[in-house]
């Protein structure tokens, strides 16, 4: 599935090697048997109605507010699971404020690229690590 | 490759090859030429046309070549109502796309158009069909069997209550039905099923890409959708597709009855053995189904991820989720049954074909299980 294959507009219609690299083995899953109360930020975002239900789960610093932690789930597709997947290595070691700083479009860099009609399944994640920075913020 | 895909394409029979070969490099005269090359292609192809009339139980100058079951639907419905210039289309919202746009484009056009539901199982509601019916129908298009979840319509029961509902107040509305995913399967004596059209398509069929007939019932008048030369009695225009005819034709030449007993053993098998996992459900009615579809939605995962994975596996299968689709959109037909985009989300399709045996059955079966236990693991949603 690697994507050499270009749509009439000249667009990627498969993945990338690395999208199917975490696709195929996501890093820093909420696995069962984990405790959430090591976690001080939680956010969701999403809904199973529309495909995509993301959850992050993120464990900060309270003195430097570095991100020491982030795990996720999602009910979703390749391109979110890839993107949610690559999103916790890129916040895990920065500030909350660095990482609210990451855009779907630095994912996406990161993931060497998406074919478009995949674009928007990318914004989950960092949706759900902005709602869980959110949530940390408010319950300090 | 376990190919479990053969609702959206069969791999062209061999036979199929061999029959159409003859006529790309040697016998390639066009048919409308004077000339031994074109007679000899005119001939193969009115022996071709000879063929799907027999087997659709139908006179041979009921049979209109096209490129395709989308063609022929659009053929049918659009040629059909722009003849009439005025009226409504009834239809149902599990429909392939071929129809609900066809109809949708009339409804630009000034037709109304009515899309039933349908059950959670799939069928149409016969009583509310005959009360959809109006003094302003003039068309009911209603598939033979759904390209997605292999349910199939009490079609001539649906014939019955038009031509009662005809008899009744002189009215004279027809039927069309899309019977691309039916053929080879189902009963297509088009006299017996009481149809005034009906489409298939060459490409479901083990016979070639981008060739397909309608059937219309003689004296019935359509419009053209292609201007040109007045090729197929004038209802669709451009040199005939003569390698792709002799092609339909061989392909509905080695329809094997026994198949579809065949299939449909292997088909219960597979969803017996599905629906032994936990939170899985079956789309569409497990009795009114064709022998190759199967089509069930598991909890909590979903479908473009579950499809890529099986993909990696070596084995071909297809969903209903928005993520896989062109538009974004899940399923219209999954999300018809229960009103539940969640589970079109989470549908998966597989449908076995004549080389399928039961080893590959139960190849997929594991590795499916497998990944639906590894995509759950990740998943957000706790699985019922």
């Amino acid at each position: 599935m690697t994507g050499t294959v270009k749509d009439i507009d000249g667009n990627d219609w498969l993945y990338s090697q690395k999208v199917e690299d975490h696709f195929f083995s996501p890093r820093n899953v909420m696995r069962e048997g984990m405790s959430e109360d090591e976690f001080n930020g939680i956010g969701e975002i999403g809904s199973p109605a529309c495909g995509d239900l993301m959850k992050v789960w993120l464990k900060i610093d309270p003195k430097t507010e570095k991100i020491l932690d982030f795990k996720w789930k999602t009910f979703g597709c390749a391109s979110a699971i890839a993107s949610t997947s690559i999103l916790s290595e890129m916040a895990i070691g920065k500030t909350i404020d660095e990482a609210a700083k990451i855009t779907p479009r630095d994912i996406m860099e990161e993931l060497g690229g998406l074919p478009k009609r995949k674009i928007h399944c990318s914004v989950l994640g960092d949706q759900a690590l902005r709602a869980a920075i959110a949530n940390y913020r408010k319950s300090k | 490759m376990i190919y479990l895909d053969n609702a959206a394409t069969t791999a062209t029979d061999k036979k199929v090859v061999e029959a159409m070969l003859p006529y790309f490099s040697d016998i390639y005269g066009n048919p409308s030429s004077l000339h031994r090359l074109g007679r000899k292609a005119k001939a193969a192809l009115e022996r071709s046309r000879q063929v799907v009339a027999d087997f659709l139980s139908c006179d041979s100058r009921e049979v209109i070549f096209t490129n395709g079951g989308t063609e022929s639907i659009n053929l049918a419905i659009m040629g059909y109502a722009r003849k009439i210039g005025k009226g409504e289309i009834i239809t149902s919202q599990i429909e392939h796309h071929a129809v609900l746009h066809s109809c949708d484009q009339l409804e630009k056009e000034g037709f109304k158009v009515t899309k039933l539901p349908v059950s959670s199982d799939g069928l149409l509601d016969l009583k509310a069909f005959e009360k959809a019916l109006t003094k302003d129908t003039i068309l009911v298009s209603i598939m033979y069997a759904n390209n997605e979840i292999g349910t199939i319509q009490p079609i001539k029961q649906i014939a019955k209550i038009i031509a009662q509902f005809n008899n009744k107040t002189k009215a004279n509305v027809l039927f069309h039905t899309d019977a691309c995913q039916a053929t080879g399967y189902l009963p297509m004596n088009v006299k017996n099923l009481c149809v005034d059209f009906l489409s298939l398509n060459g490409s479901k069929i083990y016979g070639p890409k981008g060739i397909g007939a309608l059937y219309k019932r003689e004296g019935i008048e359509i419009d053209p959708i292609i201007f040109g030369g007045g090729q197929e009695m004038g209802f669709r225009s451009g040199t005939e597709n003569v390698a792709g005819i002799v092609g339909l034709a061989k392909a509905i030449e080695l329809i094997d009855p026994k198949e579809a007993i065949k299939e449909t053993k292997l088909r219960d098998y597979f969803i017996k053995k599905l629906l032994e996992i936990d939170g899985v459900v079956l789309n569409g009615s497990l009795k009114k189904r064709l022998p190759n579809n199967i089509n069930v939605s598991f909890a909590a995962v979903e479908g473009e991820a579950v499809v890529l994975r099986l993909d990696k596996e070596g084995i071909a299968a297809s969903t209903g989720s928005a993520c896989s689709s062109k538009s974004l959109t899940p399923s219209h037909v999954i999300t018809a049954l229960e009103n539940s985009p969640e589970r079109a989300h989470e549908s998966i399709r597989f449908t076995i074909g004549r080389k399928t045996g039961k080893k590959d059955i139960d190849i997929a079966l594991a590795k499916t299980k497998a990944i639906i236990k590894s995509l759950r693991e990740i998943s957000s949603i706790e699985s019922k």
